[in-house]
């Protein structure tokens, strides 16, 4: 894990993020798709998937940013998260900085999903840090029990 | 096992020389208090400011309520330790992991005489502020000059 840097990033490095197009999910049963386009570089912020059978759950660790500084939208099968952490505030003008680690900037990132998802009823959360978008699937991708009937 | 989640690189702003105050013991020495019961402990990123009054430390650290914070502070050392609880069901089945979770810890060094009985910190959105006061003869004063 050491070298994931995370918020850590310098500003600029931030902004140059911008826009990075992630194929996540590939077609069921394909593997993953994903890991090329991570190699070119960090996009922040990571994110973790994962599904049960009504939903997927997008998961983003967002310290410090409240709910309005956080976009969520879905266009056609894209979810694109955005955000700006200003920091504004947080060090009074004035005082000695001596340690500055934590960064402010803008980011931008999107997941193409695979799968229908009833835009509709797309959720998010922000709770201690923590954003949590969960897409719920269309009704059509969601698993069906087949009744096998016996004569 | 310590592992650095979203901190900068150690070096990537070396403090100058009047920034002593607080200072890290060191990158090793962040150990985690309680067994590791799962995955790695992360080194929080962090600010650190001083105004006249007080020193304050920022940390991020995703994912703990103020309630699992531990900190301490013994023979100049503050150690910050944030307990992570899990946020996925057993056995959720990850369709992509960019991140692990884990607790967080950190040790700094204080060299300012700090007032130990005042030390507060509070938990907002994932960002903790722990506030050192500083003892009365740690803090500046303007001595006037007498004239006669």
């Amino acid at each position: 894990m050491i070298g994931t840097s995370r918020l850590g990033f310098p500003g600029d490095v931030m902004r140059e993020m911008d826009r990075l197009v992630n194929g996540i999910l590939g077609p069921a049963g394909a593997p993953l798709a994903g890991t090329a386009q991570r190699l070119v570089g960090r996009p922040f912020p990571p994110l973790n998937l994962w599904e049960d059978e009504r939903n997927i759950f997008v998961e983003a660790e967002l310290p410090g940013f409240k709910m309005d500084q956080v976009e969520i939208t879905m266009s056609g099968n894209e979810l694109a998260i955005a955000g700006e952490r200003t920091g504004e505030g947080e060090i009074p003008q004035g005082a000695t900085v001596h340690r500055r680690e934590r960064t402010a900037g803008r980011f931008s990132r999107t997941v193409r999903l695979n799968v229908p998802i009833d835009a509709d009823r797309v959720g998010a959360s922000l709770t201690d840090g923590v954003l949590l978008v969960t897409l719920p699937k269309a009704e059509a991708a969601k698993p069906r029990k087949i009744e096998v009937k016996g004569k | 096992m310590t592992a650095r989640k979203f901190g900068a690189g150690i070096g990537d702003s070396p403090m100058n020389a009047n920034l002593q105050n607080i200072e890290r013991t060191g990158e090793t020495d962040v150990v985690d208090r309680e067994p590791t019961r799962r995955g790695p402990v992360f080194r929080p990123s962090i600010d650190i400011y001083e105004t006249e009054g007080e020193l304050v430390v920022l940390a991020d650290m995703p994912g703990v309520t103020g309630e699992d914070v531990d900190i301490r502070f013994e023979n100049r050392v503050l150690t910050v330790h944030g307990r992570v609880r899990p946020r996925q069901e057993a056995g959720a089945l990850f369709l992509e992991r960019e991140y692990e979770i884990g607790d967080y810890a950190r040790t700094f060094q204080v060299h300012e005489d700090v007032d130990i009985a005042n030390i507060g910190a509070e938990m907002s959105g994932g960002v903790l502020a722990i506030r050192l006061p500083k003892s009365e003869a740690a803090k500046p004063r303007r001595i006037k000059v007498q004239t006669k």
